[in-house]
């Protein structure tokens, strides 16, 4: 009855026999024990379980495992993967983006993608793209300020080569 | 560039959360998280019905499915005397229904399988036999001399009404309204709505045959609580059962009542021998768990002509569900309603309440509420909206008309609290500042000259959280006190184990800061824990805004117990007399010669090796904080909003915020839990609604009818505060968790009010949506 699939979690190659039916998100909690996704509804609402498969936000409850066969999926494990917090967690907890933390994950991961096409977003923007992630606790406000903060904190990174350069240079 | 020097963790300090540091890598540790070896999984089968007689019950399918272990019934678990048990009001709850089903989404039977998608597989096949009997979904039809009997269990239950309960003084209310000029009166609902952390409840039950321990991981907000009411239902000896809560994602109330689930995995586990997990979905925590408010209110002001009020009368129709499981202080039928006369001098007033069991889910929690002090609020700031709208006069100035002045603390209200401390016109001149109330009353005169509609909401609340004393308040007969154990280690590092447990309010850090401030060591030396029952000293958990009022006092006090001894040892160290040594921020030193000092780390190392004669060894201490009376929080909230008369869309467009909590441990931490409960109220007012047809089926039973905020609809909100210590908290704190979302829904509707007050609309019953609003407008002849 199981089927066999290779999905790159993390940069990881994960081959494994899963039933047909078996959630995306289950997989990655119940079989690799990537516990860092999580669940908080059965309707596509609450975007807890938010992974990106190929770079892309995807509501893990809501695909099957067998349909991530051969793609690359990122869970917020890797975001800190060289040891090294990630603009997005260090200004999660610089500006209290976060109180019980169940749903940080996924804003997270969705906060990365925006950056990753819009790296200079207005609240607006912020407030529409994580609009598919709910939050009981911090009421958003501080959440919208973390993306902002990590949007300068990683221009003003990727800006230092630049003026390293441009000062080399004079 | 200036270096900024690493904050210690005073109070007033906004320091970073330590826990966050695991929340964003992933590597929290909530219920779902936990597998243990040979772990079973349990999946519910529910009622479909509101109503109904259950015939006979079949498993032989369910059985048979290859991976299930077991399918528990109430009738087995009426063997060993579980099928019922007692809920937090005193009555009782069917664990698994054996006679008739109360509510739909009530728990029928149980699998217990090898795999969770194979258990919830099986308990779709349990074939339950019903006869549907009618049913009953609000109090008044409960309450009608021919409305089916839904407890007909129960002995001498003739009826469907639950308790009848009092408070205040009816002969002078009456007087007072005999004498006044108005009397302005609001019949409005706070209806039924879920508190939906994001994570839902569950349990990790394992009990070892062998030796009998049950170790059982609880999405719990009082797991000491939980531990004794698990013996004494179970019949567990208590020092068998340790309850182990994890991270929590998120209570508000949801995760203080114990659940069917979690006894019958228990139960499960015993039988079996192996671990088994429950985890409910979502549809279930909407269905089944602790719902909140549902409360049908009529209130009657009585006023001078000149706007001062002379008197309040409340009636109180509780709609309870099919068990009377509101989680509440057993003194008290309504819980804290009776603070009904909110913010204000009034002299007479008088509350008269009745429950009523409906086919409905039983819960009655105090959702970020300290008992039903939420809908004593909305009530007061509605009516108090209402006088002013009758009388003609400012919502702002009525108000300030009115406030208990401050001056008057402690003052004792006419339904018999005693409130602590205030200044309430200081809240609410700031908040008008900060609004500019006077010019957007200005622009709302000239769009109402051009037919446009805005509105300004006001409320001033007044909360009392942070029950006991034990004398007064307590649950199930366990007192509401609260615990602190402090250790501090020979290095100077200390572990602070606290009664109380966190749902992301951030205790790992705010309570290491009243360490920090009483004994002078740093935040990052303190570790903090919570929750294991094994582990951690008594106390009554985490709800009603509790932790910080007592918990948070009783570290502070342990703290101050430490001090005692350590000072004692600084003086050995120093050669001094004990009287002559001074304490500042983690120093001990001669009065006069500040040079020679010891600090709390030397003190540390010496508690264990240098010690002076007679002295026990060892920094730690214990400490059972009993209140001597509750807190009470307060502030003005303030809401501007457009009405589009076309749609009846209410468009958010400003909210300002000012909350006097007392003292703030954590500034950073204080606002967050504002943000947080100001957009739980923003739900409350405009979206969350669990509410039910005539057959009782239950409409809001997931997230696409059960609407919360986002971050798209969620309006900016502008912060303002005053502090008003406590004067009988160590730490002059009061607890503020639930501020937010007491105060802000009448502040919401208020302002609806306020928009269309002048044509007629007294009341638009919560939440209120677009096309209640157009409806209110279109019966007036002002919609477009
Ligand atoms: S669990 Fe996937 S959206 Fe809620
Ligand atoms: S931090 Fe609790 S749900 Fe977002």
């Amino acid at each position: 009855m199981g089927q066999s699939i290779t999905v790159t979690v993390n940069g990881e190659k994960k081959t494994a026999e899963v039933e047909p039916r078996l959630l995306l998100v289950h997989f990655l909690r119940e079989k690799l024990r990537l516990t860092g996704t999580h669940i908080g509804c059965d309707t596509t609402h609450c975007g807890a379980c938010t992974v990106l498969v190929d770079g892309t936000p995807v509501k893990s409850c809501t695909m099957l495992a067998v349909q991530a066969d051969g793609q690359q999926v990122t869970t917020v494990e890797a975001l800190a993967a060289s040891g090294t917090l990630h603009p997005i967690q260090a200004a999660f907890k610089q500006e209290h983006g976060l109180q019980c933390g169940f749903c940080t994950p996924g804003m997270m991961l969705t906060s990365v993608a925006l950056l990753q096409e819009k790296p200079d977003p207005t609240d607006d923007e912020i407030r529409w793209a994580l609009s598919g992630n709910i939050c009981r606790c911090t009421g958003y406000m501080n959440i919208v300020k973390a993306v902002k903060s990590a949007a300068a904190q990683m221009k003003a990174s990727a800006a230092v080569p630049e003026a390293a350069t441009a000062s080399a240079r004079s | 560039m200036a270096v900024e020097t690493p904050l210690k963790g005073n109070i007033g300090e906004s320091i970073k959360r330590k826990e966050d540091d695991r929340f964003i890598r992933g590597r929290g540790n909530y219920l779902d998280d936990i597998v243990l070896p040979g772990m079973l999984h349990m999946a519910i089968h529910r009622s479909p019905f509101a109503h109904a007689r259950i015939k006979s019950i079949n498993t032989d399918a369910a059985q048979a499915v290859p991976g299930v272990v077991a399918v528990v019934t109430g009738a087995l678990l009426a063997q060993h005397k579980l099928a019922w048990m007692p809920t937090l009001s005193g009555d009782t709850q069917a664990v698994l229904a054996t006679d008739k089903v109360r509510f739909q989404g009530q728990e029928v039977a149980c699998v217990i399988a090898t795999d969770p998608y194979v258990a919830r597989d099986a308990a779709m096949l349990v074939e339950v036999d019903y006869e549907v009997l009618p049913a009953v979904v609000t109090p008044q039809q409960a309450l009608q001399p021919d409305a089916p009997l839904i407890r007909d269990e129960k002995e001498g239950q003739t009826s469907n009404h639950i308790y009848h309960w009092e408070a205040g003084d009816k002969a002078k209310t009456d007087e007072a309204f005999a004498k006044a000029d108005r009397v302005v009166k609001l019949d409005t609902f706070y209806p039924r709505c879920h508190p939906s952390p994001l994570e839902t409840c569950g349990i990790v039950a394992d009990v070892n045959s062998a030796t009998g321990h049950a170790t059982l991981y609880m999405t719990s907000q009082a797991p000491h609580a939980h531990r004794t009411l698990f013996a004494i239902v179970a019949g567990l000896p208590e020092q068998n059962i340790r309850i182990i809560s994890p991270d929590i994602g998120g209570g508000f109330g949801n995760k203080v009542p114990i659940y069917p689930g979690y006894v019958v995995a228990t139960a499960a586990s015993l039988l079996i021998g192996k671990p088994v997990k429950w985890v409910e979905d979502r549809s279930e925590n909407l269905i089944s768990t602790g719902f909140a408010r549902d409360f049908h209110m009529s209130g009657e002001m009585a006023l001078r002509n000149d706007g001062r009020i002379l008197g309040l009368r409340v009636k109180l129709l509780s709609d309870n569900g099919a068990f009377y499981a509101d989680a509440q202080p057993t003194k008290f039928k309504a819980g804290l309603f009776h603070i009904v006369t909110g913010s204000y001098d009034v002299a007479a007033a008088h509350v008269e309440a009745d429950g009523a069991y409906t086919n409905k889910a039983p819960g009655g929690v105090a959702y970020r509420c300290s008992f039903r002090v939420t809908e004593a609020s909305y009530l007061i700031e509605r009516l108090v909206e209402s006088a002013a709208l009758e009388m003609n006069l400012d919502p702002a100035d009525i108000r300030l008309k009115n406030f208990i002045q401050p001056e008057q603390f402690p003052y004792m209200s006419a339904t018999g609290f005693e409130y602590d401390s205030g200044n309430y016109p200081k809240a609410m001149q700031l908040a008008l500042d900060k609004l500019g109330y006077k010019e957007l009353r200005k622009e709302q005169a000239e769009k109402r000259k051009k037919g446009e509609l805005m509105g300004i909401g006001v409320a001033s609340f007044t909360e009392v959280v942070g029950a006991g004393p034990g004398k007064h308040y307590d649950i199930a007969g366990l007192r509401m006190f609260d615990s602190a154990e402090l250790r501090v280690h020979p290095t100077g590092k200390a572990i602070l184990k606290l009664g109380v447990k966190s749902q992301g309010q951030g205790h790992e850090t705010t309570f290491a800061q009243i360490v920090t401030e009483e004994l002078g060591i740093p935040a990052a030396d303190i570790e903090v824990q919570e929750g294991d029952t094994d582990n951690t000293p008594y106390g009554l958990g985490t709800y009603a805004s509790r932790s910080t009022p007592v918990g948070g006092a009783a570290t502070a006090m342990v703290s101050r117990k430490l001090r005692d001894k350590a000072k004692k040892i600084a003086a050995h160290l120093l050669e001094a007399s004990e009287a002559d040594i001074e304490f500042d921020h983690g120093k001990f030193f001669v009065r006069g010669s500040p040079s020679k000092s010891k600090t709390i780390q030397d003190v540390a190392f010496a508690a264990y090796t240098n010690l002076p004669d007679g002295m026990e060894a060892g920094l730690e201490g214990v400490t059972y904080y009993d209140p001597p009376n509750m807190t009470y929080p307060f502030g003005t909230y303030l809401v501007v909003v457009d009405i589009d008369r076309g749609t009846g869309q209410v468009k958010v467009r400003r909210m300002v915020a000012v909350d006097d909590c007392g003292v703030r441990i954590n500034p950073m931490v204080v606002e967050g839990q504002l943000h947080g409960g100001l957009t739980e109220g923003f739900g409350i007012a405009f979206m969350q609604l669990i509410t039910f047809d005539e057959e009782g089926n239950c409409l809001g039973s997931n997230f696409t009818d059960y609407l919360l905020p986002t971050s798209w609809e969620t309006p900016k909100f502008e912060m303002g505060e005053t502090v008003t210590p406590s004067p009988h908290h160590p730490i002059g704190a009061k607890g503020v968790g639930e501020s937010a979302t007491v105060g802000s829904p009448a502040a919401f509707v208020n302002a609806v009010i306020d928009a269309v007050g002048h044509l007629g609309i007294r009341n638009i019953d919560m939440p209120v949506t677009s096309d209640k609003v157009w409806a209110a407008l279109s019966e007036k002849g002002a919609a477009e």
